[in-house]
């Protein structure tokens, strides 16, 4: 209703006669009509579970859901306090230790519990940022550097298209043989299932980008280029004053539909590499079988949808933020 | 006369899939220091191409420009080009788009505060001083062109190229965007070309007008010097004989090529209604002028 409101007075330019409607219409469109939406598609979704027999039981229906997050919630609630549980023991022994031997040298070990599913969510989260930011910093100096020579476009276009439609699944086994025979650091920074899953985000949802920064930088007014010769710019310069602000909206556009891809991209990869992360999670109930493996796996689909769904408003906050065009949506 | 600008024998050709277009051919045309000349012409007959090779944004086939005694090869703010669509950066604002220019230009020579006043003194000259830190978009086209020339001024060309600067604007502004140019031309007497379609505008602000033929091959087919005292003033030229002559010639040349264009290509048809508009847009101007 706050949204509404305030979309509602930007919009009727503060005209008292005509507020009344049209905040009424903009409530239908922007509160009534989304919650009739997920209302009908929620009443859809219990009727066909019901009629859905699995081996493992019926097909779990929205409250079946609901229950599974609370279950989800307190299995985090009671690991947490398990872990606390676990360092306040370490410390205590620890001191009970120091206590009777000054020279002892306390050993701190980490709590080492299964994940819950809290901790797949932050693990999917940071390697997804981690994956799309390292395609970032690859993939839009190129996209400018392909958009500036039409020579370069021609060269490295063939190998955009063949790569972009390949599956992360083809991807996966490459990239952790490659990583396993490269990345062999007695003391790893990063565990390597991190890694494999970071590469293969990053191999999946860099060619967007590439594609989307070309094209604005290519499609950048002439007169404006005019502009710049006119004056001289230097290289350099040209590309910090006219081609990168010029291109940021068709930038913005590559890195959303990048961010995209990355998300279903890097479940996927963490599904079949058994990395952590929320595919893990997936499959871990899969396997798992039990009478609330579904309605957990179901709960899963339902914050990877969430999630993406708040990363690609999140880019287009940060977009807004940025970009001089403020027109985009 | 010393010339300032010699445009010596140009030839353009543009290569296309079947064999090369001919725009222009054999333009010649020397312009003095402080001379203010139009090029007038059909659309589509190579005026912009001129000014374009003028510019250095395109090198002529054959012949060459000469600018002070140097060859022109490359662009240069030595030759500032104000564009029909203002081609301001739509990311910064008024100032920045100047300052920007400034910066290139003088960025060596002149202090920070000596930079800052002489963007306040460009921004000031075509009266956009009460602006300067909006963006284009929240100003109007006669306002974001006002800016397009003052970006150009500031960066002190030796020749100012106008590219129908004025064409994109309702009659009403462009009339008071004229005035605004001369102003400023006897306030530096800058050496300008413009091209224009509009025949008032050209024997308003001209020093001499240069007509061109239709292209393809397009060249120069009359020269028309304008000798009108200065300062000129629109309602009084309006009822003044010799401007009214002047008017005519123009119109009567372009009313030639318009009924008997040079050469009936497939190319040249295309132009043929874009004539209309010019006159009519003269036509306009006079009801707005004397209902002023």
């Amino acid at each position: 209703m706050n949204t509404a409101t305030v979309i509602a007075t930007k919009f009727s330019g503060l005209k008292l006669p005509q507020l009344d409607g049209t905040f009424f219409s903009n409530a239908i469109r922007l509160v009534a009509l989304p919650a009739a939406g997920i209302l009908a598609f929620l009443l859809l979704w219990s009727v066909t579970a019901q009629n859905i027999d699995t081996s493992l039981g019926k097909f779990p229906g929205p409250a079946a859901v609901m229950e599974q997050f609370n279950a989800l919630h307190d299995e985090h609630q009671r690991s947490r306090e398990k872990e606390q549980a676990f360092y306040e023991r370490q410390e205590k022994r620890n001191a009970e230790r120091v206590a009777k031997d000054p020279n002892y040298q306390p050993k701190i070990r980490a709590y080492t519990g299964k994940e819950t599913f809290l901790d797949q969510i932050i693990t999917s989260l940071v390697t997804v940022m981690s994956g799309f930011l390292l395609a970032v910093a690859i993939a839009i100096p190129l996209g400018i550097t392909i958009g500036l020579s039409q020579a370069l476009n021609n060269a490295i276009n063939p190998i955009i298209q063949i790569f972009k439609p390949v599956s992360p699944l083809a991807w996966l086994p490459l990239v952790t043989m490659v990583v396993s025979a490269l990345y062999t650091s007695p003391d790893p920074l990063v565990a390597k299932s991190f890694l494999n899953s970071l590469i293969t985000v990053t191999l999946c949802c860099l060619w967007p980008m590439v594609i989307n920064t070309a094209v604005g930088v290519a499609g950048i007014d002439k007169d404006l280029v005019n502009v710049s010769k006119v004056l001289r710019l230097p290289a350099l310069r040209h590309v910090q004053k006219i081609v990168l602000p010029a291109s940021v909206p068709m930038i913005f556009t590559g890195m959303r539909l990048s961010l995209g891809v990355a998300w279903m991209v890097l479940i996927a990869a963490e599904m079949l590499a058994q990395n952590p992360g929320l595919g893990k999670f997936v499959w871990d109930e899969f396997q798992n079988g039990s009478s609330d493996s579904l309605a957990r796996i179901m709960a899963a689909v339902l914050v990877i949808g969430l999630i993406g769904f708040l990363l690609d408003r999140g880019m287009l906050a940060l977009q807004k933020l940025v970009s001089w065009d403020k027109t985009a949506n | 006369m010393s010339v300032l600008l010699d445009i010596s024998h140009i030839d353009m050709e543009f290569p296309t899939p079947k064999g090369p277009f001919t725009a222009l051919r054999d333009v010649d045309l020397k312009i003095a220091q402080g001379e203010f000349v139009s090029l007038i012409g059909h659309s589509g007959c190579g005026k912009s191409t001129v000014l374009n090779v003028v510019a250095g944004l395109y090198q002529a086939t054959r012949g060459g420009v000469i600018l002070s005694g140097k060859e022109v090869t490359e662009p240069g703010p030595e030759r500032a080009v104000v564009f029909q669509n203002h081609s301001l950066l739509p990311w910064l604002t008024a100032y920045e788009n100047v300052e920007l220019a400034v910066k290139q230009v003088f960025g060596k020579n002149k202090s920070k505060a000596e930079m800052r006043e002489w963007i306040e003194h460009n921004l000031d000259l075509v009266h956009m001083s009460h602006a300067m830190h909006k963006r284009p978009d929240e100003i109007s086209g006669g306002m974001k062109q006002r800016v397009g020339i003052a970006r150009a001024l500031a960066m002190q060309p030796k020749v100012l190229l106008m590219d129908e600067p004025f064409g994109a604007l309702d009659a009403l502004t462009r009339a008071h965007m004229q005035d605004s140019l001369m102003e400023i031309q006897a306030e530096l007497n800058n050496t300008v070309i413009m091209i224009t379609h509009d025949v008032d505008e050209a024997v308003l602000l001209s020093d001499r007008i240069v007509m061109m033929t239709n292209g393809p091959a397009a060249t120069i087919g009359e020269i028309l010097q304008v000798d009108l005292e200065r300062p000129r003033h629109r309602l009084e030229l309006a009822d003044d004989p010799l401007y009214n002559q002047y008017r005519a010639k123009v119109l009567k040349f372009l009313h030639e090529r318009h009924s008997k264009p040079d050469v009936p290509t497939k190319k040249s048809v295309p132009a043929k209604p874009n004539t209309a508009p010019a006159q009519t847009a003269g036509d306009i101007k006079e009801t707005v002028d004397n209902a002023a």
